[in-house]
């Protein structure tokens, strides 16, 4: 199935050893098509960071496989896989991590640097990007000068700057308020999203769950939901 | 400049005060070492000022000797016998002592005399007035112009003075080389007129010089001259005596060895703690950027760059410190003994690249422990 974006099978991650071992996720399997926005829900400590980080190349899973558009992802060699994270995935992380002593611009073109594009050529293709967010303006301010919401977008620009083709947000409306959340899903699903594109949101916020094409439900390592196409999660 | 050292470059430089403290570090440490060691040089490098004016290939002296100016006088057959060894070209006696010159303004100032073979002026100086001949005129003295001739009244040539109570008169003004460590105005006579004038014990002999016929005949002559139960030292060997002896003997080499290891530390322990507290602080984008897909090699790559850009720019700092401030000090105090050499430049580098060796090693290990995932659990 070319459609397939990611396909995770039987992952299961567990940390600490003997009293201490707690395992985070046990035997999740499932599938992100392209053109899908895919919301991952579930209660705190349910597993959903755990099971991002393994489907994208950051945490090595204990057991189970991720297919990547295909390849298996935790057969590859480190490098590769920093490659593939390079190349493919773009990240918003919980709290953004933008660099303080960076501008904005500088911010947004790290990918593109990292692909060791041309400096000049980086910042000239990270401000289109800054121009798609809406905050050119703000090209040569420090993000901390910079408000929670334009942060975020600023993280979001990022990381569509390195045109990846599966792109995974963390909790990314977490510590922003409602009208500013909604703003910004509304913003990845009809700019960020396209058909060639699969969008993963880990999010605890019912505020927003009317903008997901499926909606996969988790607890306590588990997915316990999987449903496709639907307005509304209970 | 690859996109990535200029990442590493802004991070490290837009974090200004760290940035400050860190090339404070290194160029306080630099700037002490290079202190200490030029201040050594000087001092060894002027010790043997005397053996590098005189220039004679060879020095025969008694083996106690071990400073220039603190000669042991010989009897006369070590000259005689030195002069019928075979590949001696000549051997001729000098003479060096101390005496102390009454000037017009009535002051005493001490002065270092050399008094030169009579029959051939051996290890004469070069004259910026006057000429040699005039040596040999009644109570004749040349003055060195170096940087202590204004402790004699700056005399000219028909200038007199009382020399150790006999009358001196000044024929010429002569240059030197190398000045002396200490302190004093040197003046040349001839060898008799010096043991005349200056009381001295049964023999006056300080040094003999010899020029050997060729380069081959000097291990010949030294081994004589060992036979004697003296000591038959080239120029060089004798330097390095007086070098040793100021090194290992009086406990200078050891203060600037301890100076130097004091200030590599603190220099060290300075930029090495900041340099991590900016490691630690910035875990976080190193996280990041291995996350978004930086390998392990850029990112040393990027610690490299930080560690030695700091290092160097430090180093130049601290030089440049170092030379300005005893540029300002010879102006001030022409004899101010400090030299920078190539030896210390090396010397206080190669200390840098260590200290940015260890902060970067440290850096390195904890930056490569990282794992993306806790940054991405936030
Ligand atoms: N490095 C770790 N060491 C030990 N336990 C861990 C580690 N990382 C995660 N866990 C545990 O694994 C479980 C799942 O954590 P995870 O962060 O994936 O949850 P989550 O669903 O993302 O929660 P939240 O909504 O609060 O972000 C938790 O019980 C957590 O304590
Ligand atoms: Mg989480």
């Amino acid at each position: 199935m070319g459609n397939v974006a990611i396909k995770a099978d039987a992952l299961v991650k567990w940390f600490g050893e003997g009293e201490t071992k707690t395992t985070a996720v046990k035997s999740a399997s499932f599938e992100a098509n392209f053109g899908e926005l895919l919301y991952i829900v579930g209660p705190s400590g349910s597993g959903k960071t755990t099971l991002l980080s393994m489907i994208s190349g950051i945490l090595k899973p204990n057991e189970g496989a991720v297919l990547v558009e295909g390849k298996n992802l935790w057969q590859m060699k480190s490098d590769d896989i920093a490659d593939l994270r390079l190349h493919k995935i773009g990240f918003v992380f919980q709290d953004y991590h933008l660099f303080p002593r960076l501008t904005t611009v500088e911010n947004v073109a790290i990918p593109l640097i990292l692909k060791k594009m041309d400096w000049n050529e980086a910042i000239k293709v990270a401000l289109e990007y800054l121009e798609i967010v809406g905050l050119k303006d703000r090209a040569q301010l420090q993000p901390v000068k910079l408000s929670g919401g334009e942060q975020q977008r600023v993280a979001i620009a990022r990381a569509i700057a390195g045109h990846p083709d599966i792109l995974i947000f963390d909790e990314p409306t977490a510590s922003l308020d409602g009208d500013t959340g909604r703003k910004i899903v509304d913003f990845i699903k009809t700019k960020i999203l396209n058909p060639q594109r699969c969008v993963i949101i880990v999010t605890h916020d019912s505020r927003i769950y009317e903008f997901a094409d499926s909606i996969m439900k988790m607890e306590d390592g588990k997915i316990i939901g999987f449903e496709r196409n639907t307005l509304h999660v209970a | 400049m690859s996109g990535i050292l200029k990442i590493a470059l802004k991070l490290l430089v837009n974090d200004k005060s760290k940035f400050i403290a860190l090339l404070v570090g290194i160029t306080f440490a630099v700037f002490l070492m290079i202190m200490m060691m030029s201040m050594f040089s000087g001092i060894l490098a002027r010790s043997s000022s005397s053996v590098y004016n005189i220039g004679a290939k060879i020095w025969v002296m008694d083996p106690a000797v071990n400073n220039a100016t603190s000669s042991i006088p010989m009897p006369d057959y070590v000259l005689s016998n030195a002069r019928s060894i075979h590949g001696v070209k000549f051997a001729v006696p000098v003479y060096f002592g101390n005496a102390l010159v009454k000037l017009k303004s009535g002051a005493y100032q001490a002065v270092s005399v050399v008094g030169l073979d009579d029959a051939t002026l051996y290890g004469r100086p070069e004259l910026i007035e006057g000429k040699i001949e005039d040596i040999y005129a009644e109570s004749a003295f040349i003055v060195v112009k170096d940087s202590e001739f204004k402790k004699l009244e700056s005399p000219t040539i028909g200038t007199e003075f009382e020399i150790n109570d006999h009358r001196g008169l000044v024929v010429g003004l002569a240059k030197v080389t190398s000045g002396g460590l200490f302190g004093i105005p040197t003046v040349y006579t001839t060898y008799n007129r010096a043991i005349t004038y200056i009381p001295s014990m049964r023999f006056t002999t300080s040094y003999i010089l010899i020029e050997p016929k060729s380069e081959a005949d000097i291990p010949f002559i030294q081994q004589q001259i060992n036979k004697l139960g003296y000591q038959a030292l080239t120029r060089d060997q004798f330097v390095r005596k007086i070098s040793d002896f100021y090194t290992y003997q009086t406990g200078m080499g050891m203060n600037v060895l301890m100076m130097t290891a004091i200030s590599f530390i603190v220099g060290l322990s300075i930029s090495g703690q900041t340099f991590y507290t900016f490691i630690l602080e910035n875990l976080e984008r190193f996280g990041a950027l291995k996350a978004i897909g930086a390998k392990g090699h850029e990112l040393i790559t990027m610690i490299l760059f930080q560690a030695s850009f700091t290092a160097l720019l430090g180093y130049g700092l601290g030089v440049g410190l170092a030379s300005g401030l005893m540029i300002l000090a010879k102006l001030r105090l022409p004899s101010y003994a400090a030299q920078v050499t190539y030896y210390n430049l090396t010397f206080a580098f190669i200390m840098v690249l260590i200290m940015a060796g260890v902060s970067s090693y440290i850096g390195v290990r904890k930056v490569l422990q990282i794992q993306p995932f806790d940054i991405f659990r936030g």
